[in-house]
C-alpha cells in the first residue's frame, strides 16, 4: 500500500498462563495475536472477521495500545506506536478511537449521556464551552438518538440505545482511524443501516479509515473496502471485500460463508453448510502446521508439517493456505 | 393449553420526564416444545418484557402496570414469592443480553455455572462441576476443564456469551428466554448453538422465546415470530407469514433495511425519522410518524390487532380495511 495511515508489522500478543496457587510459574501463553502483518490506507474501510475467540478484540486492543504486544510493531502514520511514550500515545489517542464490543461494561454507569458525550469535547478542547451542548445533541441525531435523552443514563437505555452512545462517544473528536468491535451487532437491522451509512458517509467526508469487526458477514461485504479473515491469531486470508466473500479461497473463510444465515425461511432450512468437524483449537496449544488443518475437509500430511505464510495469490489477494492452488 | 401465555403486560417506567411506557399492552402465548421469535426496533420494549416475566422489573423506578403471565397454571406477575422462586432459574431460564453485567466479575466461571444447580438440584459439588463441564464443552468452549477456572475477564466476548447460554441451559429448563444469545458469535459458532437449543427441544420438549436483530436467525430457527414497536406488538404470525407475506408497514420496512439484499456501496434503506416519545399520549398507532402509508386517521385513531389469516395477526388499519 502506498501511504497507509495504520502498519502492522509481525504484532504478537500474548496473554501468560500460570499454573500453582502459592508459587505461581507461568507454564505457557495464549497467542491471541500470533504475528499478524496488515495495513489499512486513509480512508480505507478493512473487516475483519474470524471465529469467536481467535483474537479480533485483542488485536483492536493492541492497536491501540490498551495491551502490551509481545513483539512486532504498530505504525500510526510512519510513528513507531509501540516505542512511543505514554504521553504520546494518549496524544494519539485523539486520532484513534476504538468502540468496544460491549456497551455496557464500556459506558460509565454513573455518567449522563450528556456527560459521556461533553467529557472528551472538554477535556480535548474541542470547542468553546458554550457550544458543548449543541455539539452533543449534534453527535446524539447523528446516531439516531433523540436528543431528549441527554439527561438519562446508560441503565435507562436499551441494548442497542447505549451501543449508539459508545458510538458517537469516538466520534465526538473527529478522529482519523476508528476501530470499531462489533458496533452494529446489537442493533436492528434499520439502526444498523443508519450507522452503516453514517460511517460510509464520515469514511468519504472525513477520510476516514475504519477497523471494522463484525461477525455478520454481509454487513461486512457491505461496507468494506478489504477484509481480512483471522483464524487463531493469525490472518489466514485478506484481500478485497467482495472477492474474498463470494469467492473465497481459505477453506476456514469458504466454512464462514457457508455459515451466513439468510432471511428466507425456506432457503435456510433446506441449504448445505459446511459443518466444521471437532472444536475451536487451543491457542494455548495450537496444532501443528496450520492450526486450521485438524478440522479442514482438506487437509493433507504437508498440512501439518510447518505453519503456511500468508501469500498473494493474484493482484489483491493474500491466502495462508499450502493447497490454494488445487482448491 | 400453552405453556406460557402472557396477556395484556403494560410494564411502565415512573422517570423524572414522566411516565415512560416501555411495555404497552403485549399478549403472546408459547407452547411446549416451540420457538416464538421475537424481533423489533431497538428500544422497542422486547428486553423489558422478558425481564417482566423473570421478575427482574427494578421498582422503583419500574412498575407491572397490567398483565398476567400464566407459566403452566401460575401467574408469574402474582404469585408468592418462593413460588416464583421454584420456577425461575429453574424451570425457567433466561440468557442475558450482556454477558459482562450478568457474569459476577470476582467468581470463577465454574463456581457461577454450578451456582443454579447447587440451589434448584440436590446434588453434590462434584457432580455439579461435571454437569458444568459438560455444559461448557457442548457449548464449543475447549481446554474446558482448564478454562472453567478462569474468571470472565480472560474470556473473550463471544465465549461470556458461550458461559451465559451454558449457565442458563444446565437446569435444563421447561422455557428459555434468550435475549440476543448469539451476537458475539462467528456464524460457525452461532451455527452450533442454534443446534445445540434445537437438540434440547428435540430431547426435553423445551420451549424457546428467542430475540434477535438477525432476521437470517429467526428465518432458520423459529416457528413463529412477533414484531414489536414502541412497546407494543404490531404483527405475529407463523415464520413464513412474517417473511413471505408481511402485512404491516415496520415489518416490511423491517425487512427492506437488509444489507445482504441490497447493493454494495450503495446507501442502505432505513426508516426515516426517530420513534415516537412513548412517555407522551399516542392515540393512533406508534409507527404511524414514520409510516410512508399512513393517514390522518392512523395518527388519530387506536389500532387493535385483527387476524388476517389463520394465526396472522397485525396491528394495521389500513391493511385491515383493506386500503393497502
Ligand atoms: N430502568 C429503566 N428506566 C427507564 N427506562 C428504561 C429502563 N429500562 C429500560 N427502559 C426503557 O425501556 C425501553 C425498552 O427497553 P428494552 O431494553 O426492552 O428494549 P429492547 O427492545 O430490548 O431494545 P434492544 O434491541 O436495543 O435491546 C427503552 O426505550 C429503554 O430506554
Ligand atoms: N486478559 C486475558 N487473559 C488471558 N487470556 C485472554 C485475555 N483476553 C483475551 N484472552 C484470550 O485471548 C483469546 C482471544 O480473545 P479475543 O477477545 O481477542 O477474541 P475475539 O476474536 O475478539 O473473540 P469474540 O469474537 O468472541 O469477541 C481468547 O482465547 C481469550 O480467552
Ligand atoms: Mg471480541
Ligand atoms: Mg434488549
Amino acid at each position: 500500500m502506498a501511504d497507509p495511515i495504520l502498519e502492522l508489522r509481525d504484532v504478537k500478543t500474548h496473554f501468560p498462563v500460570y499454573q500453582g496457587t502459592l508459587f505461581k510459574r507461568q507454564t505457557g501463553a495464549v497467542k491471541a495475536v500470533d504475528g499478524v502483518t496488515l495495513s489499512v490506507g486513509r480512508g480505507e474501510v478493512l473487516g475483519l472477521v474470524g471465529e469467536s475467540g481467535c483474537g479480533k478484540s485483542t488485536l483492536a486492543r493492541t492497536i491501540m495500545q490498551l495491551v502490551p504486544t509481545t513483539g512486532g510493531t504498530v505504525f500510526l502514520e510512519g510513528k513507531n506506536l509501540t516505542a512511543s511514550r505514554a504521553g504520546e500515545v494518549r496524544a494519539m489517542r485523539r486520532d484513534m478511537q476504538m468502540v468496544f464490543q460491549d456497551p455496557f461494561a464500556s459506558l460509565n454507569p454513573r455518567m449522563s449521556v450528556y456527560a459521556t458525550l461533553a467529557e472528551p469535547l472538554h477535556a480535548h478542547a474541542v470547542c468553546a464551552d458554550s457550544e458543548i451542548p449543541a455539539r452533543v445533541a449534534e453527535l446524539m441525531e447523528l446516531v439516531g438518538l433523540a436528543p431528549r435523552f441527554m439527561q438519562k443514563y446508560p441503565h435507562e437505555f436499551s441494548g442497542g440505545q447505549r451501543q449508539r452512545i459508545a458510538i458517537a462517544r469516538a466520534l465526538a473528536l473527529k478522529p482519523r482511524v476508528i476501530v470499531a468491535d462489533e458496533p452494529v451487532s446489537a442493533l436492528d437491522v434499520s439502526i444498523q443501516a443508519q450507522i452503516l451509512n453514517l460511517l460510509a458517509q464520515l469514511v468519504r467526508q472525513m477520510n476516514l479509515s475504519l477497523i471494522f469487526i463484525a461477525h455478520d458477514l454481509s454487513v461486512v461485504k457491505h461496507i468494506s473496502d478489504r477484509v481480512a479473515v483471522m483464524y487463531l491469531g493469525k490472518i489466514v486470508e485478506v484481500g478485497p471485500a467482495v472477492e474474498v466473500i463470494d469467492h473465497a479461497r481459505h477453506p476456514y473463510t469458504r466454512a464462514l460463508v457457508s455459515a451466513i444465515p439468510t432471511a428466507d425461511p425456506d432457503k435456510e432450512r433446506s441449504r448445505q453448510r459446511i459443518v466444521l468437524a471437532g472444536d475451536p483449537p487451543s491457542p494455548i496449544n495450537p496444532p501443528a502446521g496450520c492450526a486450521f488443518h485438524p478440522r479442514c475437509p482438506h487437509a493433507t500430511a504437508a498440512c501439518k508439517q510447518a505453519v503456511p505464510a500468508l501469500v498473494r495469490v493474484d493482484a489483491a489477494r493474500e491466502v495462508a493456505c499450502v493447497r490454494w492452488q488445487d482448491l | 393449553m400453552a405453556l406460557l401465555t402472557v396477556t395484556d403486560l403494560r410494564t411502565h417506567f415512573h422517570t423524572r420526564s414522566g411516565v415512560y411506557r416501555a411495555v404497552d399492552g403485549v399478549s403472546f402465548s408459547v407452547e411446549r416444545g416451540e420457538t416464538l421469535g421475537i424481533v423489533g426496533e431497538s428500544g422497542s420494549g422486547k428486553s423489558v418484557t422478558c425481564y417482566s416475566i423473570m421478575g427482574l422489573i427494578p421498582q422503583p423506578p419500574g412498575r407491572i402496570a397490567s398483565g398476567t403471565a400464566m407459566f403452566d397454571g401460575i401467574d408469574l406477575l402474582h404469585c408468592r414469592p418462593a413460588q416464583a422462586r421454584t420456577i425461575r432459574g429453574k424451570r425457567v431460564s433466561m440468557i442475558f443480553q450482556d454477558p459482562m453485567t450478568s457474569l459476577n466479575p470476582y467468581m470463577r466461571i465454574s463456581e457461577q455455572l454450578i451456582e443454579p444447580l447447587l440451589i434448584h438440584e440436590k446434588i453434590s459439588r462434584a457432580e455439579a462441576m461435571k454437569r458444568a463441564l459438560a455444559m461448557l464443552e457442548a457449548v464449543g468452549i475447549n481446554d474446558a476443564a482448564r478454562r472453567i477456572r478462569y474468571y470472565p475477564h480472560e474470556f473473550s466476548g463471544g465465549m461470556r456469551q458461550r458461559v451465559m447460554i451454558a449457565m442458563a441451559l444446565i437446569t435444563q429448563p421447561e422455557l428459555l428466554i434468550a435475549d440476543e444469545p448469539t451476537t458475539a458469535l462467528d456464524v460457525t459458532v452461532q451455527a452450533q448453538i442454534l443446534e445445540l437449543i434445537r437438540k434440547m427441544q428435540r430431547e426435553l420438549g423445551m420451549a424457546v422465546i428467542f430475540i434477535t436483530h438477525d432476521l437470517g436467525v429467526v428465518s432458520g430457527l423459529c416457528d413463529r415470530v412477533l414484531v414489536m414497536y414502541a412497546g407494543r406488538v404490531v404483527e405475529s404470525g407463523g415464520v413464513r407469514q412474517i417473511f413471505y407475506e408481511p402485512r404491516h408497514p415496520y415489518t416490511r420496512a423491517l425487512q427492506r433495511s437488509i444489507p445482504a439484499l441490497q447493493q454494495k456501496g450503495a446507501e442502505l434503506y432505513t426508516i426515516p425519522g426517530l420513534p415516537p416519545d412513548v412517555s407522551k399520549p399516542l392515540p393512533g398507532c406508534a409507527f404511524a410518524q414514520r409510516c410512508e402509508f399512513a393517514s390522518d386517521r392512523c395518527r388519530a385513531e387506536p389500532v387493535a390487532l385483527s387476524e388476517c389469516a389463520p394465526a396472522h395477526w397485525h396491528a394495521c388499519g389500513r391493511v385491515a380495511r383493506g386500503e393497502l
